[in-house]
């Protein structure tokens, strides 16, 4: 099969052409960005239609070559890339949307060089690869955060790097510890991983590792100033997905282990509440819009952390379906959330919530993408997060788990507060706009993050694609 | 035997060292710095386990995992000294 090889590699060598030349990088950028879209979904659709593929490139075969193993959820979570980074090119290829003060190009082969790391890690069926495409992503995501150049994002960078690499470091010696106790790194050797004791510790420090990535509480430090000084087209990218690929690895892992994996999921369970609350309480006390969205990002990877800590393994399927179909509905409104702060920003030439309406702007479509995004996040009806968390709340009453549902309804709550600060500002007519008061106008930025917000609304009618793609396992 | 374990006991001790430097420390040097040592300590590691003392031969495998992890080290460092100029450099901002 070539989709799976092709969607590694196109993303990369564009990265390389993007970056020898800066006259053609918007072009290519966005050719290529399209392509992905349009081999993610053919992936798709070869998964659907002959199940669950494998391919072992250039023909080498484990244990010397590397496999790609494309199945249901490295379908969805391969689609989830493509669609976000379709709205997120659209953004950037606006000539008006001011980037980098230094490099107007420098965007293109960042972007083009995380989205083919995230795509090979989809795909990666060993632990040492997820390594490599980890360092890829977590360096082109240092790039994308100091893409502004300010002496604030330079410093978040750094604190983004530094805590990028001590997690990654933990990973590898975490990957070598598994490789000594079992002698292959496959993912495929997990289960036995559980039974001895070098393993479970080798376990507990890939799962620390991928905490410090996916900036779960406590380890988040590094999280909200990194995700509130980068541009939108980078914030968004960086929140929406970058953090997605450690989450996704500890579902693999987590799915992968079973009933021997419990003592981590339990952890994973408990740091998720905490984020919730942590995120949820900064969220509501911040002063600068950005910084709101990037708290709520903490929040939000906290209930689905929680939501992969109480799924029980691969035999229970609906709890870590919930946990994946949440991933979906914040990579869309989160991304949807930071292009309108975005847009928001640009127009009032602040992003302090205390000065969100003024008396001469009309609150444009920006403002309604971002309270179309809100409703998602929150899950209410008839949004994919709404259907995410029916779905997680239906397990965790099937269980009797009566904490945890408190927890995600305590969790939801919050939500809906602090991203009602926003809304009901942008919603007040009346006194507070004058009669003849301009309205924004349009920009490339307002169709992406409108067009986030609508896909995360279309996501809960159709959720059934989701699940139906996420039956396909390899056997 | 005991040969063996001092390499493991010394790379656990300077993995835990540079953790501790890197959760109290401010300044970027030392946190660069921090991160080298506790690279060295997990490498360190890494290539104690791939020796077996029974029959005095090395797995070549954790020392390619540990050649990965300098490679990476060092473009990292390198990113990291460059981004600490830059915020040296605009502190007049």
């Amino acid at each position: 099969m070539t989709e799976a090889s092709l969607i590694v590699s196109l993303p990369l060598l564009a990265a390389v052409v993007t970056a020898a030349s800066a006259r053609v990088a918007r072009p290519v950028g966005l050719i290529a960005t399209a392509a992905n879209a349009a081999l993610a979904i053919l992936l798709a659709r070869r998964v659907l239609a002959e199940g669950a593929q494998v391919t072992h490139l250039g023909g080498w075969e484990a244990p010397l070559g590397i496999a790609f193993e494309t199945d249901g959820l490295a379908a969805v979570m391969i689609l989830m890339a493509a669609i976000v980074g379709v709205a997120v090119a659209v953004q950037a290829s606006d000539d008006r949307t001011p980037r980098s003060a230094t490099d107007p190009g420098a965007f293109w082969p960042l972007w083009l060089a995380t989205l083919g790391a995230m795509n090979a890690l989809f795909l990666s069926a060993d632990l040492f690869n997820l390594y490599v495409t980890f360092e890829i992503l977590g360096l082109a995501a240092v790039g994308l955060t100091a893409l502004t150049g300010t002496r604030r994002a330079l410093r978040a960078a750094f604190d983004y790097l530094s805590a990028g690499l001590a997690g990654s470091l933990l990973l590898l010696l975490g990957v070598a510890l598994a490789y000594a106790a079992a002698g292959q790194v496959d993912l495929s050797v997990v289960p036995a991983l559980t039974e001895s004791a070098q393993g479970r510790i080798s376990l507990a420090l890939i799962f620390a590792g991928l905490a410090v990535k996916a900036a779960l509480f406590p380890l988040h430090f590094w999280m909200p100033a990194a995700h509130s000084s980068a541009a939108p087209v980078a914030s968004a990218l960086l929140s929406a997905l970058v953090v997605k690929a450690a989450i996704y690895v500890a579902l693999r892992l987590s799915l992968d282990g079973g009933i021997g994996a419990e003592p981590l999921r339990v952890a994973m369970a408990a740091a998720g509440a905490g984020a919730m609350l942590w995120g949820s309480w900064h969220a509501l006390r911040a002063d600068r819009l950005k910084l709101l969205v990037a708290h709520s990002t903490v929040a939000q990877v906290g209930l689905i952390s929680l939501a992969l800590g109480v799924a029980p393994g691969a035999a229970d399927s609906t709890l870590w379906h919930a946990a994946v179909l949440l991933m979906l509905s914040h990579a869309f409104a989160k991304a949807a959330m930071f292009l309108a702060v975005g847009r928001i920003a640009e127009e009032l030439g602040h992003d302090r919530i205390s000065g969100l309406n003024r008396e001469e702007l009309r609150p444009g479509a920006a403002e309604f993408a971002f309270a179309v995004a809100a409703v998602s996040l929150i899950g209410l009806p008839p949004t994919a997060g709404f259907v995410g968390k029916w779905v997680l709340i239906e397990g965790l009453i099937d269980r009797d788990a009566w904490i945890w549902v408190a927890l995600v309804f305590a969790g939801t709550v919050l939500s809906a507060a602090y991203l009602s600060r926003v809304v009901s500002r942008c919603l007040r007519g009346g006194p507070h706009v004058a009669p003849g008061a301009r309205r924004p106008q349009w920009r490339a930025g307002d169709v992406a993050a409108l067009g986030l917000a609508v896909s995360a609304l279309l996501l809960g009618l159709g959720s059934a694609l989701p699940f139906a793609l996420l039956e396909i396992t390899v056997t | 035997m005991t040969t063996d374990l001092v390499y493991h006991v010394a790379g656990a001790g300077l993995t835990g060292l540079a953790l501790w430097r890197l959760a109290t420390c401010r300044d970027a040097l030392r946190r660069i710095m921090a991160l080298n040592v506790l690279a060295i300590g997990i490498a360190m590691v890494l290539l104690a386990s791939g020796f077996d003392a029974a029959t005095g031969r090395t797995d070549p495998v954790p020392q390619a995992f540990a050649l990965t992890g300098i490679v990476v080290l060092v473009s990292v460092t390198a990113a990291l000294l460059a981004l600490a100029e830059r915020i040296g450099g605009r502190s007049n901002d």
